[in-house]
């Protein structure tokens, strides 16, 4: 029976059947059904766009692990090392996540009175070497998440210029945006429910 | 496929630079679709028809698959009424996390639904201005405090905050709804603050 299935955060919380995490969760059935959906229209397209099934599961992985949630980060490597037979695209974005590391939210806001709010941390840039592996295209894509994930106050029209430079399209950048903040989402939902699940009796 | 074209930046003064309350607008960076672009899947993607009126929709309706499913997950954790937290509390959540992401168009938005939900609109004020470290009386405190945590990167909620999110009488349903509250605003303020920017209110 699908409704008995176990979803990608049930998976990723360990949360069994008729528990009290499990529960929970049912009570709010259409945002448990669309986080779902939400995770297969992001890796199991309908209808793929120009950007790739790898593509997505190395920008993923590059997302959860600067995140610094091993299980996580674990789930879509291995969906990216399924699709990366030569295992030298997940080695450069597990070097590019530990060179990315940072403490976020930070980044600057436009010129005015919040400026004295202004932080600062690392832009991130792609190595020479792991740019020779990942290509143009998916460095401006790690390099935006990074953004995204870390500074979003920080998003500018150059951001998504640099996105264009490198070959994107309006429509793989609107994919692109909505892959890594649907994945803030989904790890917070995880973190936060495992917490929960921990916290309480089944 | 050819690569995006941005739209011409228009040296803007009148961005709004402060978080407030009041309705602001925002203008996107890309091309949103026309109407007389859209097939089936887009009407469907857009969930509300009404919403081909909003250049952030018909920008999103782009990948429509993604836009229908996040609206339907946004939907039930802000609109679901069965139990859990009170709907005030989302919205103060969701204006906490936008608040401490930077996210001046959602801040505004959410923070008059949380003012006009709770009737604390000089609260909510005072968050907008100061800070996600105001006092707000423990209740509200440690749902900003949960909020807080859970936007930060790596995410910083553990056992402390749902214990002290327990002492101040949620239930687990209700803590349930702060993460997922949190979460949602860590997708939408990524969006908002990416794809676009806030403008002034619509004159006329």
């Amino acid at each position: 029976m699908a409704e008995a299935e176990r979803d990608v955060i049930d998976l990723l919380i360990d949360a069994r059947e008729d528990t009290a995490i499990d529960r929970i969760r049912r009570q709010r059935p259409t945002a448990r059904e669309n986080a779902q959906k939400s995770f297969e229209a992001l890796f199991a397209p309908g209808s793929p766009s120009g950007v790739t099934v790898k593509e997505r599961y190395a920008i993923a992985t590059f997302v959860a692990s600067l995140h610094r949630d091993d299980g996580i980060a674990a789930f879509y490597r291995d969906g990216l090392a399924a699709l990366d037979m030569e295992n030298n695209v997940a080695e450069a974005i597990e070097s590019e996540a530990n060179s990315g590391a940072a403490a976020g939210p930070y980044g600057r806001y436009p010129k005015g009175p919040l400026s004295i709010e202004d932080g600062t941390g690392p832009v991130h840039q792609v190595s020479a070497a792991n740019r020779r592996i990942l290509g143009a295209r998916l460095s401006a894509a790690l390099e935006h998440a990074h953004l995204l994930v870390f500074r979003p106050r920080e998003a500018s029209p150059a951001a998504l210029q640099a996105l264009a430079a490198a070959g994107w399209s309006t429509t793989e950048i609107v994919t692109l945006s909505q892959l890594v903040a649907f994945l803030c989402f989904q790890i917070r939902a995880i973190v936060g429910l495992k917490a929960l699940a921990n916290a309480t009796i089944a | 496929m050819s690569e995006a074209e941005l739209i011409a930046a228009s040296a803007r003064d009148d961005r709004p630079v402060l978080f407030t309350q009041d309705a602001i607008g925002w203008t996107p960076w890309l091309t949103p679709l026309s109407e007389d672009q859209l097939t089936n899947r887009h009407w469907a993607g857009l969930v509300e028809p009404s919403r081909a009126k909003s250049p952030y929709f018909m920008l999103l309706a782009r990948d429509p698959e993604i836009l229908e499913a996040r609206t339907k997950t946004d939907k039930d954790i802000f609109y679901n009424p069965a139990g859990g937290l009170p709907r005030a509390e989302r919205e103060l959540v969701a204006t906490a996390a936008s608040r401490l992401n930077g996210c001046i168009f959602c801040a505004s938005v959410h923070a008059r639904f949380a003012s006009s939900l709770s009737k604390r609109t000089a609260d909510v004020q005072r968050l907008l201005n100061d800070g996600v470290s105001i006092d707000f009386g423990e209740r509200w405190n440690a749902v900003v405090a949960a909020s807080v945590a859970l936007t930060q990167t790596p995410i910083a909620f553990d056992r402390q905050h749902i214990e002290r999110l327990r002492q101040s009488g949620l239930d687990d349903l209700a803590i349930a709804d702060v993460i997922y509250s949190a979460g949602f605003f860590n997708w939408a303020n990524r969006l908002m603050l990416s794809l676009g920017e806030p403008t002034a209110a619509s004159k006329g």
